[in-house]
């Protein structure tokens, strides 16, 4: 995206940092437990509370997801890494400080494949992935001179997956959170979900004139769902752009975003004015993983959304678009499947899917988990059509049946009489009964308006109920019509 | 029979194991002793109670056939182990009214083997200090003092307490922990053996935590076979603690009786210091011919980056410090003074709880550790650190076991060195390289000063070559016959 300035056009550079929760059962370095919406404080050993004497241990678990994240992002997994301190003081921060890792992540470079509006793929540059513990949560608006402290999520691991700063616009900063989320969801190292917090992000941005080198970039932190990614870069792209075109300078900031005003302001100085004086955490030695068990893990993978898009292509002859659409979502591909697998055009079942289930879904506020139709009742409708049992028309409305009352297709259309006729002589009868009525239309017809062919199918139907055979009224009509 | 505070930990052993005293009798012998000893300052906290009640369920398990390796023996704890139940300290004011809910690991493996607790042990403040002088409860007296001086003498540290209770006899033996010399400089100075582990050797789980990669637990006792027989109790691997190491630990009292023949012994010339005591070189240099009378042979080393581990010691070990000390907050237990905002609460409780010395220690941490100064100090310090190391590994290529003095002097009066936390900080000059490679070290007591005082003699061995240091110390033990007492 360029953002057409008063003196000329400016490029937005963005890096995204995102915050991904590990699904695992147990902290990164404790054996409390990591269930969301326990009583505060309930969840917590005296590791995670920092007692005297305390030693942290690293949770395998976490480290296997970490390292099936990075193999998802294509990207070098580090047979060494080392766990650093970053100390700083905050009460939701037992122990003083975090520990992370810093100059030796376990992750190295990697890439993310995103797909733009335009159908066009781009590859975004992983920088590095690396762990680290969550802090616990201070709740300041409980009393009017107290702060509580809850630490159920301090010590939960975190997984800091860090972009190289090759988004140019807050569609692909979007874009790119969506692919982040559905792969996470597909390798179950994540469960994605942004309204609990388990998938967050910090943007970089920074706006330049076209070919020039990177200018001074601001960090937004943070950042909570996709919908406030785009909007803060927007926001924040547009401020940078007023600054220096009134002959300002940015200053390297830390900035939050303010989403029921829709704008970014400064954080206090006293909120980021760190030293974190990092340093090897002496409490754990150097993460050391053996070459063959990353392969088995690698061997380990599921199928990941590049390649299930890139099946659903060559398999089901989708459009890359529709393809897309469906793989989106670990659930959605399943579902599409289900009702695909074995049927003579698959596309059929895309549409079904992306239009009028997606649509159903969104009409109820409802996700695919508890779709009303479930895919094996999608494919009894679906194979309805195809046998001509039904028309599409008709399907559409059994489809509205079988949403409002989860029922099989085939019981509605037996119960309702929707069954097509495709007995050539009750159409034969009708479309007679049609001429016979519309004399006048028929001689304009005749006289050269082939438009109005469609008018006298809509008849047809009409005389029907919609539940002639659609072919078989278009083939007997142009003979009789042709007199 | 002597008084039975007199015993050796193998004595009372063996005395408990033929009925001719039982466990509470041994208790309450040191208890009483305890009482009488108050003015040396040595327990932060006694716990008589809790002594003689473990005392009979070790009777108990005495006449059951079920003793343990330690069974019924009065041990000291260092109040730096923290103890499930019994209010642990560091020495500190910070730490005020904390009772830990969980047993150290050292201390659970000590009971498991059947050992009585007769209370917790003073200590400088966090484990920082050299003197025992920086305890927020005191000082402590070593029980020994200069011949015609009346003046007390500090018992050195940081485990002084341990220390001068096991000189005192009343603590059969005590745990203490070395970050830079904190068990063997007390042992020498209190005229006792204290032996530091390999770094690994005994878990740390438990402990609070001066300077993590470099603590380190072990034993003090009076004579070599004691400390021995406390280390196989305390030893062993625990998933606990991740730099623990997963290696059996072997029959250390049995090692005792190895000899020292063919065994090449190293003395390092730069531990030649000048103006070093004319009586610490001649007792080096007795400890030399002890060793070569008994078939050891001696070898010149060289550890060349020697004049650089006291720097480095005061960079990596203050460094560790300020961020393993950043947890006192007030927050969540110990002291807490009030404050206006987070920030105020945080600086009244680390202002009151912390000691000059800490908080001295916290400020060069944070410093050396800030942005700009991280390289040019500390990650040249462990660059020195390795080089540390490597020196020792190439030492060991012509020898299997160095021998050094434990400490430049013997022990000083109380008060003196306070006004110079440099001079303070030369104490440890012989025993920091061992923490910075994570070697063993035993001291163990040689000699008499010109005035009455104990000297040690420092045994340096490989990683996990703790067997070798016995074998060799328990020479030089017979050879020197060190049987002076103090009060003597």
């Amino acid at each position: 995206m360029i953002i057409e300035g008063k003196t000329g056009p400016w490029e937005i550079v963005i890096g995204l940092e995102v915050h991904a929760q590990v699904v695992s059962d147990a902290k990164l370095f404790s054996g409390a437990s990591t269930a969301f919406g326990a009583e505060p404080n309930a969840q917590v050993s005296f590791v995670d509370a920092a007692f005297p004497g305390m030693l942290p241990v690293i949770n395998r678990a976490c480290v296997e997801q970490a390292v099936k994240t990075g193999l998802g992002l294509s990207a070098t997994i580090n047979e060494v890494s080392v766990f650093d301190r970053k100390n700083y003081f905050y009460p939701d921060l037992p122990a003083g400080y975090q520990i992370s890792q810093y100059k030796q992540p376990i992750v190295g470079e990697g890439h993310l494949d995103i797909d733009l509006a335009s159908g066009e793929t781009k590859r975004v540059g992983i920088e590095r992935l690396h762990l680290e513990q969550d802090a616990g949560k201070s709740i300041h608006d409980q009393h009017p001179q107290k702060t509580y402290i809850d630490l159920n999520r301090a010590g939960v691991a975190l997984m800091e997956i860090v972009s190289k700063p090759e988004m140019r616009s807050p569609e692909e900063a979007g874009a790119y959170m969506r692919k982040m989320r559905a792969l996470v969801r597909y390798l179950g190292t994540c469960d994605g979900n942004m309204e609990e917090g388990s998938l967050r992000c910090d943007a970089n941005v920074s706006v330049r004139r076209p070919g020039e080198g990177l200018g001074t970039r601001c960090e937004l932190k943070n950042i909570n769902s996709i919908r406030f990614v785009m909007q803060a870069i927007e926001y924040e792209a547009r401020r940078q752009v007023e600054v220096l075109e009134d002959g300002g300078t940015i200053r390297q900031e830390t900035r939050l975003f303010d989403s029921a005003k829709g704008v970014t302001r400064p954080m206090r100085s006293k909120e980021h004015a760190h030293d974190y004086r990092y340093f090897p955490d002496p409490d754990l030695l150097p993460l050391v993983l053996d070459r063959k068990w990353i392969e088995e893990v690698r061997a380990s993978l599921p199928e990941l959304p590049d390649a299930k898009k890139a099946r659903f292509v060559s398999d089901y002859k989708l459009t890359p678009y529709d393809a897309g659409v469906l793989v989106a979502e670990k659930e959605n591909a399943e579902f599409f499947e289900v009702v695909a697998r074995g049927r003579k055009d698959p596309k059929l079942a895309a549409n079904w899917v992306i239009v009028e289930l997606f649509g159903a879904l969104n009409r109820l506020g409802r996700d695919i988990a508890s779709s009303p139709v479930s895919a094996r009742q999608l494919a009894g409708l679906l194979d309805l059509i195809e046998n001509d049992t039904i028309s599409g028309r008709i399907a559409k409305d059994v489809f509205g049946f079988m949403v409002e009352t989860g029922r099989d297709a085939a019981a509605i259309v037996e119960e309702r009489g929707l069954r097509q006729v495709t007995d050539t002589g009750a159409i034969e009868a009708a479309i007679d009964k049609v001429i016979a009525d519309s004399a006048a239309k028929v001689a304009e017809y005749r006289g050269g308006k082939q438009a109005l062919f469609g008018w006298f199918v809509g008849q047809v139907m009409k005389s029907t109920g919609g539940k002639a055979n659609p072919a078989a009224v278009n083939e007997l009509l142009r003979k009789k019509l042709a007199g | 029979m002597s008084a039975l505070t007199d015993l050796t930990i193998a004595e009372a052993r063996a005395g408990l194991a033929a009925k001719r005293f039982s466990a509470r009798e041994l208790a309450a012998a040191h208890v009483e002793a305890m009482e009488r000893a108050k003015d040396l300052n040595a327990y932060i906290t006694p716990t008589p109670d809790k002594a003689l009640e473990m005392a009979a369920r070790s009777d108990a398990r005495l006449a059951a056939g079920q003793a343990g390796a330690l069974e019924g023996i009065p041990l000291a704890i260092k109040d730096l182990f923290c103890t499930e139940g019994t209010r642990t300290t560091a020495a500190s004011r910070i730490l005020d009214g904390f009772v830990p809910p969980y047993e150290s690991t050292v201390t659970s493996r000590l009971w498991d083997a059947g050992a009585v607790m007769l209370g917790k042990t003073n200590l400088d403040e966090f484990a920082m200090g050299s003197s025992n002088m920086t305890s927020a409860f005191g000082g402590v007296k070593n029980p020994w003092k200069r011949r015609g001086d009346a003046r007390d003498l500090v018992p050195g540290g940081s485990s002084g307490g341990s220390a001068a209770a096991v000189a005192a006899r009343i603590a059969m033996g005590a745990t203490a922990t070395d970050t830079g010399g904190s068990i063997r400089q007390p042992a020498a100075f209190c005229g006792v053996v204290g032996i530091k582990p390999t770094y690994g050797r005994c878990s740390r789980w438990g402990i609070v935590a001066f300077a993590s990669s470099l603590d380190q637990a072990g034993p003090i006792a009076r004579d070599v076979r004691d400390t021995a027989i406390m280390l196989g109790a305390m030893a062993g691997h625990d998933a606990k603690d991740s730099t623990s190491v997963p290696r059996a630990v072997p029959d250390y009292e049995a090692a005792l009786g190895r000899g020292v023949k063919g065994l090449r012994f190293g003395i390092p010339r730069e531990y030649m210091l000048d103006g070093m005591p004319a009586e610490i070189a001649r007792l080096w240099e007795q400890g030399i011919a002890w060793l070569r009378e008994a078939g050891a042979e001696p070898v010149e080393i060289s550890l060349p980056h020697t004049k650089y581990a006291l720097p480095a010691y005061y960079i990596v070990a203050p460094a560790e410090a300020s961020s393993n000390l950043a947890r006192y907050d007030g927050v969540r237990f110990g002291t807490r003074v009030a404050g206006n905002s987070i920030e105020e609460l945080y600086e009244n409780t680390r202002g009151a709880g912390f000691g000059a010395e800490v908080r001295r220690r916290i400020l060069i941490g944070t410093y050396v550790l800030s942005a700009g100064y991280y390289d040019a100090y500390y990650l040249k310090a462990q660059k020195v650190r390795a080089l540390i190391a490597r020196d020792f590994d190439e030492a060991y290529a012509k020898c299997d076991v160095v021998l050094t003095p434990t400490a430049p002097s013997a022990a000083f009066a109380m008060g003196e060195k306070m006004d110079d936390p440099v001079a303070m900080y030369l104490n440890d000059v012989f025993t920091v390289t061992v923490n910075l490679a994570g070697l063993p070290g035993i001291s163990l007591p040689a000699g008499l000063s010109s005035d009455g005082l104990p000297l040690g003699l420092q045994l340096i061995g490989r990683a996990f070559d703790e067997e070798t240091l016995f074998a060799a110390s328990h020479v030089l033990e017979r050879a020197a016959g060190f049987s002076a007492r103090p009060g003597a």
